[in-house]
């Protein structure tokens, strides 16, 4: 299958590590901010006490991808935060804590990867049907550096917080965005899913504080009995503030909601 | 004003600040168990079309979403309250916890639902009479002389379906509250029962999330309408069972896989008859 390239900026000192899973074992990427690079692509005087640096070759201004508007641009929101999950849950099943689990935990992170796999594969598929005429507006492979941003997927809390913090943010994520859709197909396939975050989420949340009510817990249930439905900027910054997203990308054009709450 | 416009006007702030006092209601709930059994509730569902029919049809599929969301969340509400007061479940146990827990979500689902129609202008359906044996039954609540240990256990499995049948009905109205002021509220209520239903599951000893169209062990078959239609394995015209996942192979059976990656939504028409089962008028 063709994947969509993008530029990044950075010396891959491995060579030619395109793989993502050994890409999440490396890391050592920090996360590029849009901001940043354009902050060193349009502002070159900005370079105190520093010498001044040799022309390089010049190379292509690199760009940076944006989600884009409309219901593409939250498809590929989504196939984002679903890369992200399917990225870890991957690399999850790579670690010391995965090799050691019982079986009732082996056979949850079994499923969960399966599932955000399946979501993955499914966006990348619908995405790049409906940009066919248009591959360029496709949301390409995102990299990811777990280590950099402190998870540690030996270790049983570190990889369970971390699933609890990420299927917390794919249930407010998709709630935030279904007033933002405008085609009802893709509004109750977003439901498809969310609701098995929603079941994931409680799982793990049951796994890390078991005969409690934080399965469905006060954190984040409010007192009318509502999830979050976080808006897209918001769910943006939270994952950029991860710093495990090693592949910058902006989220600069995405629908508004239909109603404000 | 048609009730779109105002729909469209009503704003959830408005929702999340205007709370019924419906809630006081529920204390005066008329007792059931064995006398309910007079009024045999046939299982086939085909056979029960006239209390699907007494739902709401206002003419305006929003207002029916919501309506239908209220009797859902009327059923659940009281369901749970019931459970809590009746001697069942052990106290500390689990099971409990969750109850506890979850029956303060539905009666606040209720205040809520309730508070978003009167908000918009629209009257909420009355609270239906329910009838928690289906015609006797069930003995969830241990009114009759059923095992303590059965009763648990159909407690338990009523619980899990009212919370799937909760996620598949939500979702399968949300088309009809797109370009209202409801879809997010009632997609954060939707993700709510998610993770009650994984809870309750996780309880009975099964997977959080539903494979096929299984019920699941220990379910009846009468909750068998719950889990029709779940099996489903092509999303928007993808296969993904035939999908080649190449270098991210799936574990185990693919289409246990792809069918647990999503649930499917159910019509209002099914989750009616569903909740007809228990509603005696």
């Amino acid at each position: 299958m063709k994947k969509p390239v993008v530029k990044l900026e950075f010396d891959d000192k491995k060579g030619q590590g395109n793989s993502r899973r050994r890409f999440i074992k490396m890391g050592g990427l920090a996360f590029a901010g849009s901001t940043l690079l354009y902050a060193c692509s349009e502002d070159d005087d900005f370079n105190p006490g520093m010498q001044p640096e040799p022309e390089p070759e010049p190379e292509p201004e690199p760009e940076v991808f944006d989600l884009g508007s409309g219901d593409l641009g939250i498809l590929n929101y989504a196939y984002a935060l679903e890369q992200l999950e399917a990225a870890f849950y991957t690399a999850v099943r790579t670690g010391n804590y995965y090799a050691g689990a019982p079986d009732e935990e082996k056979e949850l992170f079994d499923d969960l990867y399966n599932h955000e796999v399946i979501h993955r594969e499914f966006f990348r598929t619908a995405i790049a049907a409906a940009t066919a005429d248009n591959p360029d507006a496709m949301l390409p492979d995102l990299e990811f550096n777990l280590e950099g941003a402190g998870i540690d997927i030996n270790n049983r809390d570190s990889v369970l917080q971390t699933a609890k913090l990420l299927e917390d943010t794919g249930v407010s994520a998709y709630n935030g965005a279904g007033d933002r859709i405008e085609t009802a197909a893709y509004l109750v396939i977003a439901g498809k899913i969310v609701s098995v975050e929603a079941r994931h989420a409680s799982a793990i949340r049951s796994l890390l504080n078991p005969d409690s009510a934080d399965f469905a817990g006060d954190d984040v249930i409010d007192v009318n009995g509502l999830d979050p439905a976080a808006d897209p900027g918001d769910i943006y910054n939270a994952v950029v503030d991860l710093g495990v997203v090693a592949t910058p990308f902006t989220a600069n054009n995405l629908p508004a909601p239909q109603h404000e709450s | 004003m048609s009730i779109i416009k105002m729909l469209d006007e009503f704003s959830s702030e408005n929702l999340m600040n205007k709370k019924s006092s419906r809630r006081d209601m529920f204390g005066t709930l008329s007792s059931f168990g064995k006398k309910a059994a007079i009024a045999a509730v046939p299982f086939g569902l085909a056979t029960n079309k006239a209390k699907a029919a007494a739902f709401q049809d206002s003419g305006n599929s929003a207002v029916d979403a919501l309506q239908l969301a209220l009797t859902l969340e009327y059923l659940e509400a009281e369901f749970y309250m019931m459970a809590l007061e009746s001697d069942v479940l052990e106290g500390g146990s689990r099971s409990e916890i969750a109850f506890m827990q979850i029956s303060k979500h539905e009666s606040a689902h209720v205040d809520f639902l309730i508070s978003g129609l009167e908000g918009a202008g629209v009257e909420p359906v009355a609270k239906p009479t329910f009838d928690f044996t289906a015609g006797g039954s069930f003995d969830p609540f241990n009114d009759g002389d059923t095992s303590m240990e059965v009763s648990r256990a159909q407690m338990l499995a009523l619980a899990q379906a009212f919370e799937d049948t909760g996620v598949r009905a939500y979702k399968g109205q949300a088309a009809n509250l797109m370009g209202t002021a409801f879809l997010e509220p009632a997609l954060q209520i939707h993700s709510v029962e998610a993770k009650h239903a994984s809870e309750i599951r996780r309880i009975r000893g099964l997977k959080g999330w539903i494979t096929g169209n299984q019920r699941g062990d220990g379910m009846p078959e009468a909750t068998q309408d719950v889990y029709n239609g779940e099996e489903v394995t092509m999303q928007a015209d993808i296969d993904l069972v035939g999908y080649d996942y190449g270098d991210s192979p799936l574990v185990g059976d693919k289409t246990v896989a792809v069918t647990q990656a999503f649930d499917e939504p159910m019509s209002g028409e099914t989750a009616s008859t569903i909740a007809g089962l228990f509603i005696v008028s």
